[in-house]
């Protein structure tokens, strides 16, 4: 164990390893890129209208409907199930089928979680806006979105750390990113790269747990933290 | 071999050849499943009780767990091959690992949400601490630790597909045959039997799950009707 450990830490040190398309930086930087574009569109396609249904209260029942079976179909098959898709559609290997499931994978609990935050307001202080004079725009846009605004935030962390791990099986149907020191590892039998890929994704994963964490300390109230425990989770 | 359905991506000859085969994965599926929700009880029941005996536990404990629920399964397997190899145990040792945050949480809050005066009225009628623990809390907390038990369950029946890349699998093991074919008929057949028929395991665990809670909790049902 410890001269295999020992392997890995030679392989980290291998300034080869670090360079060229296949070189950590370069993976790293794929899977970064896919991570952000991922999460911006799902983001816009999912909270936008889950604000405006919880707004109008209109779609409860297919919230938890969304939650349940997104919860239930695996994202292995997710990401396997979108290449011929995108081949089907002439976009190819690689960036397209992987973006694609990330996309499907990433919308439903963002819209769930945001539905949820907006829908939980206050009905008391909802309300009180509407009896003070606030018009539905001044309703949503000052009393409700600031209030959910923790759970919405606590969505796109889950959200985004569960694309970084489910880009990594984009390396099943050619896409770049870390995943791919795995994937190339196993097929030729070589362990000490599996394992360094495993400690590059894992880092990657914790790491953007840890800054987008950081990330919502500094913009949400102190008093509306404990709201965004609520937000729910996916193992990938 | 014939395309039967519209589109050339789906044959149901195919299907119909290997009923026994998708079967034979579907069981395998489902006790790749049990064992690590069954595990993974087991060990966050433990954790649990430790949890609640010695609050200072509990933050160490969900830390810890919420670092192994973090860290993408592709790459927990990948730490554990290098040592357990590609076996069942290396499945395991991962889908155990995913299941205990969910589990620890709810048992704790199960445990924590029975009433302070329904414990003082069993300690009154002479119930030792730990008679108090499996006669009177660990019941009144059942339907919080199914609802755990039923989070994890749908999740590690997604993640055992997963395990297809380390030789097990269960109907991951279609997936990832139909990776290889994408370009044919019989790939992407495979490709959607094995996500379908994984899908159809979860929401029919989910609902015998909703069930045994039903059965195990006899008081809440009279409750409902009275």
């Amino acid at each position: 164990m410890i001269d295999f450990l020992g392997e890995v830490a030679a392989w980290f040190a291998d300034p080869a390893n670090w360079l060229g398309t296949a070189g950590i930086l370069n993976r790293l930087r794929e899977h970064i890129q896919i991570t952000v574009a991922a999460t911006t569109v799902a983001a816009v396609l999912a909270i936008i209208p889950a604000v405006w249904l919880a707004h109008r209260r209109i779609g409860g029942t297919f919230v938890v409907a969304v939650v349940n079976i997104g919860r239930a179909i695996p994202s292995f098959a997710i990401v396997v199930l979108f290449l011929p898709i995108s081949i089907r559609l002439g976009l190819g290997l690689g960036f397209w089928p992987t973006f694609m499931a990330l996309l499907f994978l990433a919308v439903p609990p963002m819209f769930a979680n945001a539905y949820t935050g907006v829908a939980e307001v206050d009905p008391d202080l909802v309300e009180a806006s509407r009896g003070m004079g606030m018009t539905d725009r001044e309703v949503l846009t000052r009393v409700e979105m600031p209030m959910a605004s923790p759970v919405i935030l606590a969505a796109v962390r889950v959200a985004a750390v569960q694309v970084v791990a489910t880009a990594t099986l984009g390396a099943l149907v050619g896409w770049g990113g870390l995943g791919r020191f795995i994937v190339d590892g196993f097929s030729v039998q070589d362990n000490v790269r599996v394992f360094a890929g495993a400690i590059l994704v894992a880092g990657l994963a914790i790491v953007t747990e840890i800054v987008l964490g950081v990330i919502d300390r500094f913009l949400v109230p102190e008093q509306l933290r404990s709201r965004a425990d609520a937000v729910e989770t996916i193992a990938t | 071999m014939p395309v039967l359905a519209a589109g050339g991506f789906f044959s149901w000859e195919w299907v119909f050849r290997h009923l026994d085969d998708i079967w034979d994965r579907t069981v395998e599926h489902l006790v790749l499943t049990a064992i690590a929700v069954a595990v993974g009880m087991a060990i966050s029941l433990v954790l649990s009780v430790i949890a609640i005996r010695y609050r200072w536990t509990f933050g160490p404990i969900t830390w810890i767990t919420g670092v192994l629920y973090t860290i993408p399964s592709l790459a927990l397997f990948a730490f554990l091959v290098p040592i357990t190899g590609l076996s069942i145990l290396t499945a395991e040792i991962g889908l155990v690992s995913y299941t205990l945050l969910i589990l620890i949480r709810n048992t704790v809050a199960g445990i924590d949400s029975v009433p302070a005066a329904t414990i003082e009225s069993a300690l009154g009628m002479g119930y030792t601490r730990r008679g108090l623990f499996f006669a009177v809390e660990l019941p009144l907390a059942i339907p919080v630790i199914i609802a755990g038990i039923r989070i994890a369950a749908v999740t590690t029946i997604g993640l055992v597909t997963v395990t297809a890349l380390i030789g097990q699998g269960g109907l991951g093991f279609f997936i990832l045959r139909g990776l290889s074919l994408f370009s044919s008929p019989i790939g992407t057949t495979q490709i959607i039997v094995g996500t379908i028929v994984s899908v159809m395991l979860a929401v029919t665990v989910d609902l015998a799950l909703v069930g045994v809670q039903h059965i195990t909790t006899p008081w809440a049902r009279r409750r409902a009707a009275a």
